[in-house]
């Protein structure tokens, strides 16, 4: 595809699509310069080119385009311009300011508005200047970047243009880079395509690389200068793929913080080991679901909200329900950790079973708000809203919990009996509300993880199962007994995941990991910050 | 290895081992003759029980030598091991297996080749049934052989542990607190079958019950924080006016 | 020396048992086989499989109870030496394949001219051996377990913390053998089986024989574990459950011991797993789900852990009911499965072998925690 259809189709996509950046002049002032495309000579033509393009419409770049196609034909009778496309024998003509149809005519009433290369350069600088003029630095920068995948000579003199004109630094980057790669594939003399090369290694993106890797086993001095230029390209995007997978990995790292956090409380804190938990998890994100469903029927205009909406009613649903399991199952079984994890089993595979039932067996929608939906880029990074929002909540779940635990009445009572039992129960503390509440705690802040994991993960009864593990080999990592811990375990497991990943693949990363954790846990059986001494042995 | 080791038959040099920043072992240096009997008193906190866990290899010390037979490293063993040397250990609070019987208790803690193996295939030999039998009247429970060791009461399994302690053959005892929880009347038959132990092995308890201590009529050594404040007979350190600040405070 | 250790080994309720599996191990197959289908003691060749697949499964749960009843050591992973087991077995069946498979290949099995290997993988090789494959079916769990518990008991991770990294084993066994480049099939596993031994899979004969075999190496198990839980050594394993440091400190190297068991039982758990393969015809990686081994936990949990004739009756039992629910009320299976969980751990701690045991002589035996609980998780709070 030439670079002139390229940049066309891609004017017509951006323009289009953004109306509000282009302007529109009125049908009445557009028809007539339309009309002189075909009304003479190639001169004649050319002047009606550049005064189309002098419009700024957003319907000049359609109408170059298919004018540089050869769709473009006058009518003989009047010598009206209009768009054809084949139909039968005849053509279907359109109107190419309106839009309207203008219908059938037989061939011989028609004729072609003629192109030769004068007239198409004349339309790529138009449609250049249309596009790398635009007023919209976003919508410069990617003309710039179309001109570069197209790489097409017919393009430097609206480059140059644009260029002299352009205030925007990384745009003007761009635009020097799409010119050199322009100039590159060109015949001018050797010395400007080496300095062209070192325009397009400033550039560094990835188009870039692939651009040069075409020259870079070319001879002498341009082949030198590429395979020099690739390399250093190749060097900064590894460090911009490095800053992609990090941030993957902070993602990674707080969607595992959120679901491990609550069972840093019930196993680390309680020492009670909850196979119930991904389950909790699970009911947390249902509860969102239920949450959302009633207000896309009662209340849709409050649908930005339902994850706010969610998050008291997701954290009371898993944290009553974790109340619930405590009272009737966990307190009988205190002191004996593998009964409990087995007990706790059979709790998950009824909550599964229950969620089946009353909800079905396929995955349910949850819906991402606006403000959580769609993506930015920082600057090879590209960084989606929902990603960054769970962080954000993962790390506002985790300083909260620490300060529930270090500052309030609960807090107090919950250290005092997880560390003496009897002595809290000798100064008065009922050790059984306390047990109740702490277990309800850890159970809603895995709910509250089920409001973020519902934007990121299919919402089925099987939710909670991929993470239990995970969940338990981050607490164990960190050093059971040890928030800090689980907030640098589930980091560090996140980010380890994920720069595994490219040199690994998705499914050995974690497999090695999982060894890895295995192997971590014969060495220091007590995590990462474990607590020493006799204390902990007795 | 020191020449001050040569001849000891337990040799602690300068031992220190310290939890997340708590010294609970400070300097402390301790040596026991062959055939030597020796109390250890202190007040809670003091290292004792610390130091039982440094000599059979269940806590290492951070520095400092310990030396079994003025020449064996200690710190360098497991707890099986050191076990097998020869050091027999019993816990403050009972331990014993609940769900073997008296019998099988003492059966297990009979010298015998320890590996996996060996025991596989074991066979109690006639010399090995009169042992047990032997022990089990020491110990007088050889009318509860057949019971479950969860079936008896406190003092019966402190006795069975000595039992299991004096299975094993020891050259050295550890005893942990052996009259805590034990009626008067218990406290005094076993500080005579500790005297009776001593005439054939060396021992160290660690006790608090001074009735029990004056009983025994051994060298005594204070421990407090984890070091030695003194050491001599118990009329000795009764009047060693450190010691009566620590025990009785200021 | 070696049979009269064993033999003497079984007390009268163990006698009654292997005389009980030698029975049915002529019996059963002779309701097939001989028996015709009209008359009442005729067994079809269905209830004949399914019956030899609860034998595999008791022979797995036995293998459970022998690390967790009787040492403390709750495997949540070992369904991964069962898997292993089945998957040693499984590349055999797919070696005898042969030219019979669908892309007629001589050498290679139809998945991996699927996805266009050239050759057989190195560890394919000497799989179209029997010999060779009944071996692996024993080494390679017995040498992953040996290395597995090499680490872990010398670095004393006990309790919960043992448990959790089984679970992971095994989950990371789940993963990886799902993919394809592993070379055991993938997702698809390994099946389409056309004989064994030069005999064809399917035929009644075959089938019966498998019964039998199944039967009779539950029978051998039950020897071997009973044998191993009355030498001095079953009585080390139950003092190391019950006081684990104790047990140290009167001089017994309490890994080894550990190590001993549990490579045994991963051995067991392997040939239950290639018995298993050969009778439902198919293995695959769903084998290595967490959750499956943790059914077979609850099999030993229902039957009476700490007792080698438990396992045999929970495993029996737990399956019959799994069979017939989700036959009749497939909904209603994962409540009871779930209820079991709860209410065995809850009500029944020795299962129904305590129970019937209650029965009997009017009182249970004293219970302790299986993990000798000297230790609890967390106390480091």
């Amino acid at each position: 595809m030439s670079f002139l259809r390229l940049l066309a189709i891609w004017a017509i996509l951006i323009l289009g699509l953004q109306p509000a950046l282009a302007d529109r002049i009125a049908d009445a002032d557009l028809a007539p310069r339309v009309a002189a495309l075909g009304s003479g000579g190639f001169d004649a033509a050319e002047q009606a080119i550049a005064d189309l393009a002098g419009t700024g419409d957003d319907r000049v770049p359609t109408i170059l385009d298919r004018l540089g196609e050869g769709e473009l034909m006058v009518r003989k009778t009047d010598g009206a311009v209009f768009f054809a496309e084949k139909a039968g024998k005849d053509f279907r003509l359109t109107d190419p300011v309106t839009g309207a149809d203008a219908g059938l005519a037989p061939k011989a009433t028609l004729e072609k508005v003629k192109v030769n290369n004068r007239i198409r350069r004349a339309i790529a600088s138009a449609v250049g200047a249309l596009t790398l003029m635009s007023s919209d630095p976003v919508v410069r920068r990617s003309a710039a970047e179309a001109v570069m995948k197209s790489a097409d000579a017919a393009a430097i003199p609206a480059l140059d243009k644009a260029i002299a004109a352009e205030t925007v630094a990384d745009v003007r980057a761009a635009m020097m880079a799409a010119r050199a790669t322009a100039l590159l594939a060109s015949d001018a003399p050797e010395a400007d395509k080496v300095a062209s090369i070192a325009a397009i290694a400033d550039f560094g993106s990835r188009d870039a690389l692939g651009f040069l890797s075409g020259y870079t086993t070319a001879d002498g001095a341009v082949g030198e200068a590429a395979r020099k230029a690739a390399a250093a390209i190749e060097s900064r995007l590894m460090l911009w793929d490095i800053g992609q997978n990090l941030w993957y990995g902070l993602s990674l790292g707080s969607v595992l913080l959120l679901a491990a956090i609550g069972l840093a409380i019930t196993f680390g804190v309680m020492g009670v080991i909850n196979m119930a938990h991904g389950e909790m998890v699970m009911l947390g994100a249902y509860a969102t679901f239920t949450v959302q469903e009633a207000i896309r029927t009662f209340w849709p205009d409050l649908f930005d909200y339902s994850l706010l909406i969610a998050l008291p009613a997701a954290f009371l649903t898993a944290a009553l329900a974790g109340i619930l399991i405590e009272r009737s199952i966990i307190r009988w079984l205190y002191g004996r950790p593998l009964e409990t994890l087995l007990a706790t089993w059979g709790v998950s595979l009824i909550l599964q079973q229950a969620v089946r039932s009353l909800y079905g067996a396929n995955n349910r929608e949850v819906g991402n708000p606006s403000w959580m939906s769609g993506s930015f880029a920082l600057g090879d990074i590209q960084v989606t809203w929902t990603r960054l929002w769970i962080i954000l909540f993962a790390l506002a779940v985790f300083l909260t919990l620490i300060a529930v635990l270090k500052r309030t009445r609960l807090g107090l009572e919950m250290r005092a009996v997880t560390q003496n039992r009897q002595m809290a129960a000798a100064v008065g503390i009922r050790t059984p509300l306390v047990d109740a509440l702490t277990f309800g705690l850890g159970s809603g802040i895995a709910g509250l993880a089920g409001v973020a994991l519902s934007q990121i993960d299919n919402v089925s009864p099987n939710l909670g199962r991929g993470y239990i593990i995970d969940s338990f080999m981050v607490v164990v990592f960190g050093g059971v007994g040890n928030l800090w811990g689980t907030l640098v375990g589930a980091l560090t497991l996140g980010v380890a995941n994920k720069l595994l990943e490219p040199y690994a693949g998705a499914v050995l990363g974690k497999i090695i990991l999982l060894v890895a954790i295995i192997l971590f846990i014969q060495k220091r059986p007590r995590g990462l910050f474990a607590l020493k001494g006799r204390a902990v042995e007795a | 290895m020191t020449d001050k080791a040569e001849g000891s038959l337990l040799y602690l040099d300068d031992v220190s081992v310290s939890f997340d920043g708590f010294r609970a072992i400070n300097r402390l240096s301790l040596v026991l003759e062959p055939g030597e009997m020796r109390a250890i008193i202190g007040p809670n906190g003091a290292g004792k029980t610390t130091m039982m866990d440094i000599i059979t290899g269940k806590t290492r010390p951070d520095t400092g030598d310990v030396l079994f037979d003025g020449s064996v490293d200690l710190t360098r063993l497991d707890e099986a091991a050191i076990a097998n040397l020869g050091i027999g250990r019993k816990f403050q609070k009972p331990t014993v297996f609940e769900s073997h019987s008296v019998e099988d208790n003492i059966a297990l803690a009979l010298k015998s080749r320890r590996g996996a193996f060996a025991a596989l295939f074991h066979r109690r030999s006639a010399a090995e049934q009169e042992r047990i039998d032997g022990l089990l009247s020491t110990i007088r429970l050889a009318d509860k052989r057949h019971l479950l060791a969860a079936r008896l009461s406190h003092g019966q399994k402190q006795w069975l542990e000595i039992g299991m302690l004096l299975a094993q053959e020891p050259r050295l005892l550890l005893v942990d607190e052996p009259a805590a929880g034990m009626t008067d009347a218990e406290t005094a038959e076993t500080a005579i079958l500790l005297k009776e132990i001593a005439k054939t092995q060396s021992v160290v308890v660690v006790e608090h019950d001074m009735t029990f201590v004056r009983a025994l009529g051994v060298k005594v050594t204070v421990l407090h924080e984890g070091s030695v404040l003194a050491e001599g007979s118990l009329d000795a350190v009764s009047a060693n006016p450190r010691v009566i600040e620590v025990y009785l405070g200021r | 020396m070696i049979t009269s250790f064993l033999i003497n080994s079984l007390d009268r309720r163990g006698r009654f048992v292997v005389g009980l599996l030698v029975l049915l191990a002529l019996l059963v197959p002779a309701g097939n086989l001989l028996v015709p289908e009209a008359n009442a003691f005729h067994v079809s060749t269905y209830q004949l499989t399914l019956c030899g697949k609860y034998l595999t499964y008791a022979l797995l749960a036995l293998s459970v109870d022998l690390v967790w009843g009787y040492c403390g050591i709750l495997s949540l992973g070992h369904g991964a030496f069962f898997a292993l087991g089945g998957y040693a077995m499984g590349m055999y069946l797919m070696r005898q394949i042969g030219a019979r498979g669908v892309y007629a290949d001589p050498v290679l099995p139809d998945f991996m001219v699927f996805l266009n290997w050239k050759e057989l993988p190195w560890f394919w090789h000497g799989f179209d051996m029997a010999w060779y494959a009944f071996l692996m079916v024993m080494l390679v769990p017995g040498v992953l377990a040996f290395l597995f518990g090499w680490l872990s008991f010398r670095s004393r991770v006990t309790g919960v913390y043992l448990s959790i990294i089984t679970q992971a084993l095994t989950y990371a066994l789940l993963l990886a053998f799902f993919r394809n480049d592993m070379g055991f099939g993938g997702n698809n596993g390994l099946t389409d089986f056309k004989d064994i031994l030069g005999f064809p899979i399917q035929a009644p004969g075959t089938r019966a024989a498998l019964f039998a075999a199944s039967a009779l190496m539950l029978a051998l198990g039950f020897v071997v574990a009973s044998a191993v839980v009355r030498s001095k050594l079953g009585k080390v394993l139950v003092a190391i459950r019950d006081a684990e440091s104790r047990t140290r400190f009167i001089g017994y190297r309490v890994e080894h011991y550990k190590l001993f068991v549990w490579t045994l039982s991963a051995v067991m758990a392997g040939i239950a797993g290639a018995l298993y393969v050969p009778q439902v015809g198919i293995i695959n990686p769903s084998e290595f789900d967490p959750a499956a081994s943790i059914e077979a936990v609850i099999w030993v949990a229902v039957g009476g852990r700490g007792t080698l004739i438990g396992p045999l009756i929970g495993a029996v039992a737990v399956n019959f009911g799994k069979t017939w629910f989700t036959g009749v009320l497939p909904e209603v299976w994962l409540y009871a499965l779930g209820a079991l969980f709860v209410v065995v751990t809850l009500f029944l701690p020795r299962g129904l072998v305590g129970l019937w045991d209650r029965a009997v002589t009017g009182r249970a035996k004293p219970v302790k925690d299986v993990d000798g609980s000297e230790r609890q998780a967390g106390e480091a709070a």
